[in-house]
């Protein structure tokens, strides 16, 4: 009996151990190689152009998923990924892109994600859509967003991911930068993702 | 506001999980149609359990368990518990294998024979009493601990996995505890060693629980950084699915003890 539960423990081990190794290794942040699709959308960029993820392929790309009217997250993840791609300094000597893709298309035009993003870098580059496209590619990354009852002024919450997906030049799903990364951490995963790494 | 048909509809419809669920419920009204004849209460019980394990992966539901934590508890106290309790609890092996074709009945006496050994020793081993204990409480620690957690939210290959292995041992679980009738491959514990069993798995279900509950950490992450369905406080949602993980799902072993009880007075009752 002993015996058979030691087997049915090590099943168990064998399972932790397995899922441990998913993502990849050797990451700073969150490793997510294998968990998460790669890089396909199509919005409104901020210019009111079609994008896609053709126009920014051949550079890494961090997309982050958020609205202009956030209080809080979404200026912290952007002044974050400013702070990790200068931090990221010289090894970071490529195109790469932050897409902020807003969740929020009836307050975002796209005249207003350009002043908004404009702010923080000129990586960062602003899209949006119906609320439809937005739901079907936040699906794809595994994020979602929701809309609180608006007030008496018109002004609502709006819940949404909080975490930036990293992707490498040929689109493939590399980090998850969490809300409790260090932005070391972040220029690190950068220089590796945009080294080919 | 959500349609009925919006709600019917799956978040993220899987075949698999589909068609498992149409052969369950296929093959108990064959089963039913060739004369078999469990009652009424059995049956209601079989199609309410099957119902439950469909409504929580095949439908709108889905959406709140993949981004609320809350919700993904209730959807594993489903899946782990309420659903297969109920199928197990209407014992529908005779009417299941009325249903079966008998080419597929004759499948363990045919030329593979061997693999059905096989399995029957497997079978055997996973219900030994300490091991389907030590499973049954092992998956819910597994699956809630925060790294493992996060990934399993994250991939969707792995969600369906998680859930697979709550179904399926949850459905194998609660076979042991209400299993009666013909004599089969489940292994006979008595009534004493079933409640003993209903009485172990309670105080680590209990314990996680109350840890979720009272922990001032965010412990799951996963749902920060994918969004949730609505906004929500996120301690009040780990506390909520930190109160699912410990009062309802400890109390099923209760519930269960009263009914493994109440069969063995039916029996005395029957023998008198």
């Amino acid at each position: 009996m002993k015996r058979r539960e030691s087997k049915a423990f090590a099943g168990l081990l064998v399972l932790a151990l397995l899922l441990t190794a998913c993502g990849g290794r050797g990451y700073q942040t969150k490793g997510i190689e294998g968990l998460l699709p790669d890089l396909e959308f199509r919005l409104t960029s901020e210019t009111g152009q079609v994008i896609t993820e053709a126009d920014l392929t051949g550079a890494p790309v961090v997309v982050f998923f958020g609205f202009t009217n956030c209080p809080d997250v979404c200026p912290t993840a952007m002044a974050r990924i400013a702070a990790a791609t200068d931090a990221a300094g010289e090894g970071l000597d490529t195109d790469l892109q932050v897409l902020f893709v807003s969740v929020d298309p009836g307050r975002d035009s796209p005249a207003r994600l350009g002043r908004y993003t404009d702010f923080f870098s000129d990586r960062v580059t602003g899209a949006t859509a119906s609320v439809e496209t937005l739901r079907a590619m936040t699906k794809r990354y595994r994020a979602t967003f929701g809309y609180d009852a608006p007030n008496e002024f018109g002004d609502y919450n709006v819940s949404h991911s909080s975490a930036m997906y990293v992707f490498d030049a040929e689109g493939d799903a590399r980090a998850l930068f969490r809300p409790s990364d260090s932005v070391t951490a972040m220029a690190a995963d950068l220089r590796r993702i945009a080294a080919g790494g | 506001m959500i349609t009925l048909v919006e709600w019917l509809r799956p978040w993220e419809p899987s075949v698999p999980v589909f068609l498992a669920c149409l052969l369950a419920a296929g093959l108990y009204v064959a089963g039913l149609m060739r004369g078999a004849s469990p009652g009424f209460w059995p049956a209601l019980s079989y199609f309410t359990g099957v119902g439950l394990m469909y409504a929580v992966t095949q439908t709108h539901y889905d959406y709140f368990s993949q981004y609320l934590f809350s919700a993904h508890r209730l959807q594993h106290l489903m899946l782990h518990h309420l659903g297969p309790f109920l199928v197990a609890l209407a014992m529908p092996a005779t009417v299941l294998a009325a249903g079966l074709p008998a080419a597929v009945r004759r499948l363990p006496q045919g030329p593979m024979a061997p693999l059905f050994r096989v399995l029957r020793v497997v079978y055997r081993m996973v219900q030994q009493p300490f091991i389907a204990g030590f499973l049954f409480v092992g998956f819910i620690y597994f699956w809630l601990t925060p790294d493992i957690h996060f990934d399993a939210m994250l991939s969707i290959d792995l969600y369906w996995f998680m859930n697979w292995t709550m179904a399926i041992d949850g459905l194998l679980f609660w076979w042991l505890i209400f299993e009666r009738g013909g004599k089969g491959v489940t292994p006979r514990l008595s009534p004493g060693r079933r409640i003993l069993l209903l009485a172990l798995i309670m105080p680590p279900q209990i314990a996680l629980g109350a840890y979720i509950t009272f922990s001032g950490q965010n412990l799951f992450e996963i749902y920060d950084v994918c969004g949730r369905a609505f906004p929500i406080d996120p301690m009040l949602d780990q506390q909520i699915g930190g109160l699912i993980t410990w009062i309802p799902a400890a109390m099923m072993s209760v519930v269960a003890a009263i009914i493994v009880l109440a069969f063995r007075l039916e029996k005395d009752h029957e023998k008198a």
